[in-house]
């Protein structure tokens, strides 16, 4: 009898210990002691540090909103706004999964643009062999073995690589070097590790590893545009403090924050409103 | 990076499982008793069901969630007339991700356990006036509490590595709804795997202390045995 008594009271003071943690974080969920004005904003990943910036800087500008940032996939955020999770404003690494929700009108089209663009660089590894590509071009020399992109059915980074490729007649020629990665932080690893000569992947990645250095950024004209629209998702319930925000992100305060890590304003946006 | 960002999410995983092991156990109790003992007809549709959330990738599991209880539905319609908000986003939502994806590991474990139990010292007690409850009590819960120790472990344990089910229902806001394997997503994400790592070692050490604090329970009634 003894090991089950001391099983039950043992899971008796879990469950006590689980209440008293519930009702120390309030009924339903924590309720911010003030009365600030809660804007959820549902972000792609790939730009949660930039939005963790923002999200102070706007807040302490505007005492009185709280920014609730939520990050995913754009995929994932897409399905959370199409079965109405609470959302204010959306930020999407991806122009389809704007698109879709255009579609299903659940985005106002007043109030939606392009927010960001990235671009697409070359790097190879900075671990002191001095590497002897310089170009896109030089890819094909015999002592390059492997070159690193992401799937370009899957991952966006590897359609745009696929592009830039053919763009400049590799796509061919590189055929049995080419390795496709499951995302762009996969080939950024890769890159890191030495286990590939040579990747693409977007300049803001390239940014946040030391240990991987950037040849050449491929011409703009050579993919289509790398962009991240944004806009107010139509079912808020704070359509002015949406609005303001959504106007914020593009001031000067807001395209300083993103060009610090390595995001350059849409031509669309970034006119100082 | 600030302290306080480096243990919110620990706090948060910590609150969340704490809360479904406990609430998971108690029906995963409640549906292995019941289908442990009877027989009726779509049983075996009923246990499949029961046992869907294993087999299906967490990812789809928060999106059946996100489907049955979001804006659409009328459950969903229900709880935010009932609490003046959705669940969507918010810790709640994390509770019930983690409940309905380790429910199958702590049924499975305790249904099993009930069956090992012999009929006939259950009939035994029966023949000395025991009641149901009585038998269940004393006979079925004693001789199985093994069962009830692993079932509650992997239910913690399964709960508190959630990913799927928790980034789609309860989203990832920091200080909010992130727990430690959507906030290791995110750091890694952002190239920032250095912290990624740290919360990497948090989760092994609340495993690690986790098993060992069972390993000491049935220590015990190893001795208690010899004795």
């Amino acid at each position: 009898m003894r090991p089950l008594r001391m099983f039950s009271s043992s899971i008796c003071v879990l469950l006590f210990t689980s209440c008293l943690l519930v009702s120390g974080c309030s009924t339903f969920q924590d309720v911010s002691p003030d009365e600030r004005m809660p804007l959820y904003v549902l972000s792609a990943a790939s730009l949660s540090d930039a939005m963790q910036e923002v999200k102070s800087v706007y807040e302490s500008s505007h005492p009185d909103v709280e920014l609730l940032e939520s990050f995913g996939s754009s995929g994932t955020l897409q399905q959370q706004i199409e079965q109405g999770a609470p959302a204010d404003l959306f930020l999407s690494a991806g122009e389809g999964q704007m698109q879709a929700l255009l579609a299903k009108n659940l985005i106002d089209t007043a109030h939606r643009q392009d927010l960001l663009t990235n671009e697409l660089v070359l790097i190879v590894p900075s671990d002191g062999t001095t590497s002897t590509v310089k170009s896109l071009a030089d890819l094909t020399q015999p002592d390059v073995k492997k070159v690193a992109i992401g799937q370009p059915d899957t991952v966006p980074a590897g359609h745009y690589a696929k592009e830039t490729l053919s763009a400049e007649r590799l796509w061919q020629p590189l055929q049995d070097k080419l390795l496709y990665a499951k995302d762009v932080r996969q080939v950024l690893t890769y890159v890191e590790t030495g286990n590939v000569d040579a990747g693409l992947v977007y300049a803001t990645d390239a940014r946040t590893s030391k240990r991987v250095k950037v040849v050449v950024t491929a011409d703009a004209n050579s993919h289509n545009p790398i962009v991240y629209p944004y806009g107010i998702v139509k079912a808020t319930d704070h359509a002015k403090q949406a609005q303001a925000l959504y106007d914020w992100l593009q001031s000067a305060e807001a395209t300083r924050i993103f060009a610090s890590y390595g995001f350059k304003m849409s031509g669309a946006a970034g006119s100082g409103t | 990076m600030a302290h306080a960002d480096f243990w919110s999410p620990i706090l948060i995983s910590l609150k969340i499982t704490a809360v479904a092991s406990v609430l998971v156990f108690l029906l995963a109790l409640f549906a292995a008793y019941l289908l442990a003992n009877r027989d009726f007809r779509g049983k075996a549709l009923l246990e499949t069901v029961l046992m869907l959330p294993l087999v299906l990738p967490p990812t789809v599991v928060g999106f059946g969630l996100l489907m049955l209880l979001g804006r659409h539905s009328w459950l969903g319609h229900f709880i935010e007339w009932l609490f003046g908000q959705p669940v969507i986003f918010t810790w709640w939502a994390g509770v019930i991700a983690v409940t309905v994806v380790a429910f199958p590991l702590v049924f499975q474990t305790l249904k099993t356990g009930f069956e090992s139990v012999d009929e006939e010292i259950k009939d035994m007690a029966r023949s000395f006036g025991a009641s149901e409850w009585q038998v269940f009590r004393h006979v079925t819960l004693s001789l199985s509490w093994r069962f009830l120790l692993s079932g509650y472990t992997f239910g913690f344990a399964r709960g508190i590595g959630e990913f799927g089910a928790t980034l789609m229902f309860a989203g990832n806001i920091p200080t909010r709804t992130q727990t430690v394997p959507t906030a290791i997503y995110l750091a890694a994400e952002s190239g920032d795997m250095r912290l990624a790592l740290y919360w990497v070692i948090s989760l092994v050490v609340l495993s690690f202390a986790l098993l060992s604090f069972v390993h000491r329970l049935r220590g015990f009634t190893a001795k208690d045995k010899a004795r």
